[in-house]
Order: structure tokens, then C-alpha cells, then sequence
């Protein structure tokens, strides 16, 4: 049914198989106040693209087993693999990922998984596409992955990160998304905080509006490749305003958290 | 290969048995769609059933003329949450299979907003699936499938396509959208038929 859009004519292309796999914690540190970033060792890790998740798996002494999903902050082929986990005030999982994990601990992870959110270089015989990155909240770790990845493959395609964000405080891989930016001229940095801004910044605190998005993103007739991921309400908000800005459904990916 | 996780105990007493293994119950209702919610409206609204002998088309009100029954049912998302006892209205896939004729064993459910997936008719037939219009007792939200999705409730929610608008038939298990980005040919909770 070729009038069923682009979003099934999604390029096939070769992702690494996904497995349950056991991971030894390498470092656990504060990412946020609320978040923690979490450094795995993963010896039969097959790599990941960026932009991928994976699911963890804890067991209790009675047997009892909660899983998760959470997407992956690291991407290549190497076999450290990076989260960073927000900690959910009613959670299960992600507490105890949180509060209670530390280094040496062995955790079982199946993975990686998803192969439609993800971001790959252009291949040599694809033209290369612009990308924008719109992110709110936690909802920057994939993005984060993408950012890095473009950044290693030495992409000069042009890159943009819209970032909404309570705080500067908030920020995830605050330091990292500078270095990359500071290193790639190619990758441009946009942030919106939604409490509280940073001394000297130019914006009042406030959400991300169709406005900010219309000045702050690559225009709908670049015809970008764009990636949302973010609460529900964020994620719906926003892909409504790109499709009104011109941006065709099928150049739109998202992913979204939480309920409506 | 499962081993105990070191200084976790989870939640006590909540394990309820109509939840599939890896499964946690959840009161809201979350959201999981590949790009943005397209916005359908029912006077435009089709649903065509094509096979290998010809398509039949109805429009929005017909197809609600065929029969809604309600539907009490447990919902399972691949991403490991469920909802149990939903309501839900819609017309049962029977129904509708009243006026088709096919050979063949499989479907590929098409969606507006070009999402797709695979499903034997097996699991479409004797009362396993409907195309529905309500849950909790509103009408379904666009960002929920609105106005009308596939209900495969035994299946992973996936299965149950939002923003439906016909059916294919086909002799083969094809895989759709989804199932082509990693997701199971088929999709049983009680297997974990999650991922291949």
C-alpha cells in the first residue's frame, strides 16, 4: 500500500541482535538531583546503535522480577554501555537503579533493542540529511547517543539539539554536550528551561512554545530527520507543531514516556 | 541464566496472576507511537478489507451498523506495563469477516499515518478482535488510535493498530512495521513472544 506514508518505507539496514546479556557495574555517579549515571561492563555486548534501548531485569531472593526498559546513552561497537536513569518518585526500578547500585554489582540486561529510533551515519551512497533533536527532560539520553555518534563518525551534516529542561542543574551530560559542540561545528545547542534559567541568560523560564521551535530548529524545507523524545504531553505538543511548520509525519520519529 | 540481584526486593504482594511474566500493572495509560498522532475524522473515515478477491469498503457508519459490543478486557504493552478490566466498544472482526471471502491465513493491518503490522487471521476470529471506537467509556483519544484502532487484546498492544483503516490479506506472514524494527512475528504476552 504505497499511500500508507513514509513511515513504513523506513530503510532496512543491518542492526546488532539482540540477547540477554549479564553486565558488572563499572561506575555509578549523579548525572542530576534526580538522575544517575550508570557505567556498565558488558563482555558480550554486540554494540548498539544510537538511539537504541535495552531492557533490565532485577530478581528478588524469592524469585519475584521487575523489568524495565531504558534507553542507552552510549553507542559503537564497544562493549561499555552508558545509562542514565531518572528516578521515578513511585518507581520500583528505577530507585533502586538509583539509590541502591554500586559498583561490582551484576545486572541482566536483554538487548540491544529498537531499530526504527535510532540514527546511523549516511551510508556512502545516501545523500546526507540534516538532523534536529528535540529532547524534554530525561528525554535526552537517546538524543544524547545520536549527538555522539554523529560526533565520532565525524559527520559534518548539520545537527541540532533542542533541550527542554527544568534547570541548568537538570541538564544531563551537560559537560559532554559542550565538549561536542565545542569540537563540532556542525552540532548547534538550543535550550529552553522551563523553571529556571542560568545567570545572564537572555530568556525567561518558560515551556518550549510553537514560536521557540520555529526559531530554534532546522526549518521544515531542509527537510531534516527528526527525533522526539520526552514525556507524552511534550512529545504530542511538539510533533503537532512540526507537522503544522511543513515537516512531512514520516520525517517525524518519536518517543515518548509516561501516561497521557 | 536469571540471577538474584543484589539488595533488591521489589514491590511485596502485588503480583497478580492475570499479569504476563516481565509485565508490572499500571492505573494510567501510556502512550507508544512511532511519529505524530495524525488527527482522522470519521466523516472521512474508511475501512477497506482487500484480498486476493477484490476489496469491500465501509464507511464510518456502517461499519458501527454491523454490531458494537462491549469488551472487558486486560491490555499488554510490550514495554512491560498492563492495564486489567478495561472497557472497551467496537465491532468484532467477525462481523465484518461475514462479507469476505479469502484463501489466505494472514493479515497485514494498515494504518493511516502508515504504520503497519502482521497478524494470523487466527488470531483476528472468533471473537479474539475488534475494531474499536470507546475505551473507558469516552470515545478514543488520537494519541490512543482514535477514532477507531484494532483491538488484538491477547497479543502485545502493538498488534492492536492504532488509527486503523483496513486490512490486507495475505498467504504469507509478512512482517509489518514494528516487526521489522525488532519487535516479534507474532507477539504472545504469555510466551514473551517479545523481540527477535
Amino acid at each position: 500500500m504505497s499511500d500508507a506514508g513514509t513511515v513504513a518505507s523506513a530503510r532496512v539496514r543491518k542492526h546488532p541482535p539482540a540477547a540477554w546479556h549479564v553486565a558488572t557495574v563499572a561506575d555509578s555517579r549523579p548525572e542530576t538531583p534526580t538522575a544517575r549515571r550508570i557505567e556498565l561492563d558488558v563482555p558480550t555486548w554486540p554494540g548498539n546503535d544510537a538511539g537504541s534501548h535495552l531492557d533490565v531485569r532485577l530478581t528478588a531472593p524469592d524469585g519475584y522480577q521487575a523489568t524495565r526498559s531504558y534507553s542507552i546513552a552510549s553507542a559503537g561497537a564497544g562493549t561499555r554501555v552508558v545509562l542514565a536513569v531518572d528516578e521515578l518518585p513511585d518507581g520500583e526500578v528505577s530507585p533502586f537503579l538509583v539509590h541502591d547500585l554500586q559498583p561490582g554489582d551484576k545486572l541482566e540486561l536483554h538487548g540491544p533493542l529498537g531499530a526504527f529510533f535510532v540514527w546511523t551515519p549516511p551510508d556512502v551512497d545516501e545523500a546526507p540529511r540534516p538532523v534536529q533533536l528535540i529532547a524534554g527532560g530525561s528525554g535526552v539520553v537517546p538524543l544524547y547517543a545520536m549527538a555522539a555518534a554523529h560526533a565520532a563518525a565525524g559527520d559534518a551534516t548539520e545537527f541540532r539539539l533542542l533541550y527542554s529542561v527544568r534547570t541548568p542543574e537538570d541538564v544531563f551530560f551537560r559537560d559532554e554536550l559542550a565538549a561536542l559542540a565545542a569540537a563540532q561545528p556542525s552540532l548547534q545547542l538550543d535550550f529552553v528551561y522551563t523553571r529556571r534559567v542560568p545567570d545572564g541568560w537572555s530568556a525567561p523560564a518558560g515551556r518550549v512554545t510553537k514560536d521557540v521551535l520555529d526559531a530554534a530548529t532546522v526549518a521544515a524545507a531542509s527537510r531534516p530527520l527528526v527525533y522526539v523524545c520526552g514525556p507524552t504531553p511534550f512529545v504530542e505538543a511538539v510533533a503537532g507543531w512540526l507537522i503544522d511548520a511543513g515537516h512531512r509525519p514520516g520525517d517525524v520519529r518519536t518517543e515518548r514516556f509516561g501516561g497521557s | 541464566m536469571s540471577f538474584i540481584t543484589r539488595g533488591f526486593s521489589g514491590r511485596r504482594g502485588d503480583r497478580d496472576p492475570r499479569l504476563p511474566p516481565g509485565q508490572t500493572l499500571v492505573s494510567d495509560w501510556p502512550v507508544l507511537s512511532a511519529g505524530p498522532t495524525p488527527e482522522v475524522d470519521t466523516a472521512d473515515w474508511a475501512f477497506v478489507v482487500r484480498t486476493e478477491n477484490g476489496s469491500h469498503t465501509w464507511s464510518w457508519d456502517e461499519l458501527r451498523a454491523l454490531g458494537i459490543e462491549d469488551i472487558t478486557t486486560d491490555i499488554h504493552c510490550v514495554t512491560h506495563w498492563t492495564k486489567l478490566e478495561m472497557p472497551w466498544r467496537g465491532v468484532p472482526l467477525d462481523r465484518i469477516w461475514e462479507s469476505v471471502e479469502t484463501e489466505h491465513e494472514f493479515v497485514m493491518a494498515h494504518s493511516y499515518g502508515g504504520y503497519t503490522t502482521n497478524v494470523p487471521l487466527e488470531d483476528l476470529l472468533d471473537g479474539k478482535s475488534w475494531i474499536a471506537f470507546e475505551a473507558d467509556g469516552e470515545p478514543l483519544d488520537p494519541e490512543h488510535g482514535g477514532p477507531a484502532r484494532l483491538l488484538v487484546p491477547h497479543l502485545y498492544f502493538w498488534k492492536s493498530a492504532k488509527w486503523i483503516r483496513g486490512l490486507t490479506t495475505m498467504p504469507t506472514d509478512d512482517p509489518g512495521f514494528w516487526e521489522q524494527n525488532g519487535y516479534h512475528l507474532h507477539g504472545d504476552p504469555w510466551q514473551e513472544e517479545r523481540y527477535w
